[in-house]
């Protein structure tokens, strides 16, 4: 590689204005948009609807979309606009904190288990093994019916299974990292372990971490809204999208389609607004590299 | 190749001896007691006593332990405590069709994904690539359930070919009723194989050997047939291999939804029953099977790219 190019490729996300980069930056910008949007929803939901998403209604039950009620009502009243909005606000709450948890463990377990390697490396690797094994429905279904229905065991489930993922994204990143000129500038230098690790390798490692982040909040309110679709996630009367949907199933067959489809929609729509951002931030990640 | 096998068997051990003590460990996870969750909190303390006394809870924890993994050696996984059987038997019936379903759902995927993924990479860029692109998005945010609920309301409620759930009682009915469901399925693992199928068709497009072939002057088709396609299935297989657990999972989902009477509806007939051995029992053969998977698709890999043994 010459002089002239390797600059350019280091100058690379500033100057290029490609097509193909142009493109990247409307994908983030696309997924920013739809995500930004139905987090206001959920956040705002008490200014956008009149009606509480519990309270029953008898006198108008499966109500067609008017001007009272957007999206119509449930078979028990229930105006389904209140309800996707409030739904909203414990799906995605619990799938971003179920993010969180296991994002912050695994990138430290991960960076520790790269950088140091030895006994400590081998032991979480085969506690990996072991827990990529079981297909993931399955033991987040297991766990939580053994830590019994509702918010804290859903979040509890997923963080025991998901940290794995992290902790090898992150350690692979690392056991690149740990032999580079610069780590060994900073042993060198007489910078203590810790400090190196957290201060120095984390942010060197976790932007693959991040952009993973992204398809596993996708990947959590699949499985929440799956929990609560068999009547083991988060318990009624709390509006939930997948609960709704289960609610709404028997109704199919007399043609009240929206009761279903609404909540559905809602889900497909976050979660096609969250893989854009992680297309995008994978991409913009990969320039920079 | 012998050498090859015995490595990965090998390295088997560990793994399938932690994924039994994680499934050990499962039942003593509880916050309470597994025993007076199962029989309810107005039990009475004798029937309580009793049933911890079946399940081994008051030996000591290197007791139950080494009973449980003792157990597992010889087939044994407890005794279920609604259905009064042995699980084992109970699991062997259930076994079936879940394998099935599994088959039909990866048969179905690879059927979907090659040609839109070999589509793909011919118009690269164009409004297919696009397209494709963002059904990928989109299927991938679709809760499976509601991919089976709404193939339910088209295809068996509205236009009666299939049915509505069930297994059915012989071969063609396994089949009829398996369709719709691993179709669901298939469409879980159809956005990973066609993203990864799409890479290696270009892949194999820009390489050298592609270049030979067609200075070669070889035709379009076989380039396509003993070139591209050949060397990108090697990749298809090692995604079919990692989504395996996709596949388990995604049939735990779908049999529930389409009543079919395997290892997923058995667990979640356990967890509704509150039965804890039939949990852990199913929760374990999930694993296994996904583990036995992995080596097939290892097994695979080593038949169809020579390079792999050599490592």
């Amino acid at each position: 590689m010459t002089e002239a190019s390797q600059i350019t490729e280091r100058v690379g996300p500033m100057m290029r204005t490609s097509r193909s980069g142009r493109r990247r930056n409307q994908h983030l910008n696309f997924g920013v948009a739809i995500v930004g949007i139905v987090v206001m929803m959920a956040i705002f939901a008490p200014l956008l609807t009149r009606y509480s998403p519990i309270d029953q209604d008898f006198s108008a039950t499966l109500q067609g979309p008017s001007w009272t009620h957007l999206l119509g009502t449930d078979n028990l009243g229930r105006d389904l606009w209140s309800r996707i909005l409030y739904g909203g606000r414990i799906d995605l709450f619990l799938a971003t904190v179920a993010v969180a948890a296991p994002l912050v463990i695994g990138t430290a377990v991960g960076a520790l288990s790269g950088y140091f390697g030895g006994w400590f490396d081998v032991i979480v690797m085969r506690i990996a093994d072991i827990v990529v094994a079981f297909p993931f429905y399955v033991l987040v279904i297991s766990l939580v019916f053994i830590f019994g229905n509702g918010v804290g065991s859903i979040f509890a489930a997923i963080s025991i299974v998901s940290w794995v993922a992290y902790a090898r994204i992150v350690r692979a990143e690392a056991l690149v990292i740990r032999s580079t000129d610069f780590m060994d500038a900073l042993r060198v230098g007489g910078i203590g372990t810790v400090r190196i690790v957290f201060r120095h390798l984390v942010p060197n490692v976790v932007s693959q971490a991040i952009v993973y982040a992204m398809s596993d909040i996708v990947a959590n309110i699949g499985v929440i809204v799956t929990l609560s679709y068999f009547g083991m996630g988060i318990v009624p009367p709390t509006p939930d999208w997948g609960s709704m949907m289960a609610d709404g199933q028997p109704f199919f067959v007399g043609g009240y389609y929206g009761l279903m489809v609404i909540p559905a929609l809602a889900v497909i729509v976050t979660s096609f607004g969250l893989s854009l951002i992680g297309d995008g931030l994978a991409n913009v990640l990969r320039v920079k590299r | 190749m012998l050498r090859f096998l015995t490595r990965r068997m090998l390295l088997l051990v560990p793994v399938v001896l932690g994924v039994a003590t994680l499934t050990f460990m499962l039942m003593h996870m509880a916050p309470g007691d597994p025993a007076r969750t199962y029989l309810g909190d107005r039990a009475n303390p004798a029937a309580i006593a009793a049933l911890r006394h079946e399940w081994g809870l008051d030996q000591p924890l290197w007791r139950q332990y080494l009973n449980f993994m003792g157990g597992l050696a010889v087939g044994d996984l407890g005794r279920s405590m609604f259905f009064h059987d042995r699980i084992i038997t109970l699991l062997a019936i259930r076994l079936p069709p879940t394998l099935w379903l599994m088959a039909m759902a990866t048969l179905f995927s690879i059927v979907i994904s090659v040609p839109l993924a070999t589509w793909m990479a011919v118009s690269r860029g164009g409004a297919v690539d696009a397209g494709v692109r963002s059904f990928n998005a989109i299927a991938q945010g679709t809760p499976l359930f509601f991919t089976g609920a709404v193939l339910i309301a088209i295809f068996s409620l509205n236009l009666h070919w299939f049915p509505v759930a069930g297994y059915g009682n012989t071969v063609s009915q396994h089949i009829a009723s398996l369709i719709l469901p691993s179709l669901s399925v298939a469409l879980v693992i159809v956005p990973f194989l066609i993203r990864g199928l799409r890479g290696a068709l270009m892949d194999a497009l820009n390489s050298e050997y592609v270049n030979f072939a067609k200075a070669k002057g070889l035709n379009r088709r076989a380039i396509w047939i003993n070139y591209a396609l050949k060397n990108a299935s090697i990749t298809g297989i090692s995604i079919l291999g990692i989504q395996v657990g996709y596949l388990a999972g995604g049939s735990l989902v779908i049999e529930n939804v389409f009543a079919i009477p395997g290892m997923g509806t058995f667990l979640m007939k356990g967890i509704l029953n509150r039965d804890f051995p039939v949990v852990q029992a199913s929760a374990l053969v999930f694993a296994l099977l996904v583990i036995f998977i992995y080596l097939l698709t290892d097994i695979a890999y080593g038949l169809f790219d020579p390079r792999v043994r050599l490592k």
